[in-house]
């Protein structure tokens, strides 16, 4: 017992020290979203600004209001800069609006387009079925290049390039893996239930509704959760499909703060990354257990 | 009579993919199929040019590049990747305490969305000023400039994906509490050791989980973007880190040469399809399945 007991010792040792690892990025991008510009050229590994006392200051000046003009080290006049949050050169308030509403409009048509063919492909018997579910578990290799380019076009002909359009209206007609993931869930769902119902006269729409959307809830919380993560991850769409500022999501207007002349204030960059990182995060925290499920189910019985 | 009722309504309510199918899938791909053999700038109409393209790919050095960038980076990534993920999960299945903290100080990253973490080890990796050469300063090593050293922009990249392990290792712990007790009761009373009983019955137990990991792993790789494209555009010195998707991208969207990003799209698919064809024929000798046959 004693050699396991070393065995466990060591092995919360190196725990810890891959945890710190895999935590430090985030830590460091926290801690230079908290520090003034004059400090990001100075090398030091801290986590709080030089002088500790003003992190809070410093804080609301990378956020928030900005800085009209400050000294330097060396005493020198500096021009000032804008918070990420008032910016007027870097709208981040507005490419959250535009993310918002993508995400809104997206999770909201996949959610439930996907519960729809689920419900074909699970509660309904019909011959074919299994047929088209074949394809369907086919098209998940597809990867999206290789429909990118005539796609692209497609959206052109509709005159949809520089709108939202193409980032949330093909989530409308569900996506294979949702659809699949629900399905294994609704297979769960005793033929029993849909038995009763139909008995008291209820059709298949009112079967769906009101007997296994209700109880569907927690998998249609991973798909919701899944899909939102998604459309505030998505880059190549919006890259491809956006061509004004004022319809950026953040993961494209995130790239405004890259040097365009030389220096990157990294200070904001991280406030602003730190701002998009901050929501996912806060939503693991409060729906830990949807998360690890849904991974898990997404995972092993894939 | 009934019975084409069912499959009218069936096809009703799998309607939406259907539909979603035939225009996102069937036709763009159909399209591409075509398209692969023509010339397209985007404005005229396509000209059809026969092999053309498939000559320029085969004597095209920059598709020769990336497809061994990406070949070299899913040969190294992909492994390193699975191998760390199975011995965080193989740790964090112990009786150890804080187990959830530690779970999730690994399962963090996964969070961060991409953007934000290319920025975040843009500035990790900054030669000057990043974390990492500022530790290394610590303990008297010099850091090389991580991202524009021609040696060190693919194993930036490698390290970078292993940042995001947590995913796999969430998975595979999930994999190893559903192996039964009984079975390393038992095995701890034939006297196998720590090793034997890793080697004999954790890793068929978990292989399931690892083969479906890896193969997501082989679909995903080949579209890696997002991350290389916002730290190293165009891959970076002597473009050693110019990946697959990365350049079917510049060679559409940046020289308009939309016929010829439809070959590359082509091959990038076969390619997908071919690995994952052969990864489903080895895992029948490999993959361990419980219930299912002996």
């Amino acid at each position: 017992m004693k050699s396991s007991r070393i065995a466990r010792g060591i092995a919360l040792a190196v725990l810890v020290a891959v945890s710190a690892a895999f935590a430090a990025p985030l830590l460091w991008m926290v801690g230079t979203s908290l520090k003034p510009q004059e400090d990001i050229s100075t090398a030091r590994l801290t986590l709080l600004p030089k002088h500790a006392d003003r992190t809070l200051q410093y804080a609301r000046e990378n956020y928030y209001s900005g800085r009209p003009r400050f000294l330097d080290d060396k005493g020198v006049e500096r021009t000032g800069y804008e918070g990420v949050l008032t910016s007027e050169n870097v709208h981040f308030v507005l490419y959250l609006r535009n993310t918002l509403i993508v995400a809104l409009l997206s999770v909201t048509g996949m959610v439930f387009s996907s519960a729809v063919c689920a419900y074909g492909f699970s509660k309904i018997e019909w011959r074919g079925r299994n047929v088209f579910f074949g394809l369907m578990l086919a098209t998940m290799m597809i990867p999206f290049p290789a429909v990118m380019i005539p796609t692209y076009f497609v959206f052109k002909h509709l005159g949809w390039i520089g709108t939202l359009r193409p980032l949330w209206v093909p989530a409308c007609f569900g996506g294979a893996f949702n659809i699949f993931l629900l399905r294994q869930f609704f297979m769960q769902i005793p033929a029993e239930l849909s038995e009763a119902a139909r008995l008291d006269g209820l059709g298949h729409w009112g079967i769906f509704w009101r007997i296994i959307l209700p109880l569907s809830r927690p998998a249609l919380a991973v798909v919701a959760l899944f899909h939102g993560m998604y459309v505030w991850n998505d880059f190549i769409g919006p890259l491809i499909y956006l061509n004004h500022q004022d319809l950026f999501t953040l993961a494209l207007g995130l790239q405004f703060y890259q040097a365009q002349h030389g220096g990157t204030p990294w200070n904001l960059l991280m406030a602003a990354c730190s701002l998009v990182t901050a929501p996912l995060v806060m939503l693991f925290v409060l729906s830990q257990r949807t998360f690890i499920e849904g991974i898990v189910t997404t995972g092993i019985k894939g | 009579m009934t019975s084409l009722r069912r499959i009218l309504t069936g096809l009703l309510w799998i309607g939406p993919w259907l539909i979603g199918f035939a225009l996102f899938t069937l036709v763009p791909l159909t399209a591409a199929g075509v398209l692969a053999f023509c010339q397209f700038d985007g404005l005229r109409r396509p000209i059809f040019t026969g092999l053309e393209n498939a000559r320029v790919l085969w004597s095209d050095p920059l598709f020769w590049k990336v497809l061994s960038n990406t070949a070299t980076y899913a040969a190294v990534a992909l492994p390193l990747g699975a191998i760390l993920a199975l011995a965080l999960a193989v740790l964090l299945n112990a009786r150890i305490p804080g187990r959830t903290l530690w779970r999730a100080l690994i399962f963090l990253p996964t969070l961060t969305p991409l953007v934000a973490s290319a920025m975040i080890w843009m500035w990790m990796f900054n030669g000057r000023y990043g974390l990492i050469n500022q530790a290394l300063g610590v303990l008297g090593v010099e850091g090389p400039n991580w991202l524009s050293d021609p040696r060190w922009t693919m194993p930036s990249m490698v390290l970078l994906s292993l940042w995001s392990v947590g995913h796999a290792v969430v998975i595979y712990l999930a994999g190893l509490q559903d192996v039964p007790r009984s079975l390393y009761e038992a095995a701890h009373v034939d006297g196998a050791g720590a090793m034997a009983r890793l080697w004999h019955i954790t890793l068929p137990m978990v292989s399931p989980a690892i083969f479906f990991n890896v193969v997501v792993g082989i679909i995903f790789v080949w579209q890696v973007f997002a991350v290389p494209q916002i730290m190293i555009p165009g891959g970076g010195p002597g473009r050693n880190a110019y990946f697959y998707t990365m350049y079917l991208y510049d060679v559409a969207f940046r020289y308009q040469r939309f016929g010829y990003a439809c070959l590359l799209s082509g091959v990038q698919l076969g390619i997908i399809l071919l690995l994952t064809v052969l990864a489903f024929r080895l895992s029948r000798r490999l993959v361990h399945y419980r219930g299912v046959g002996g």
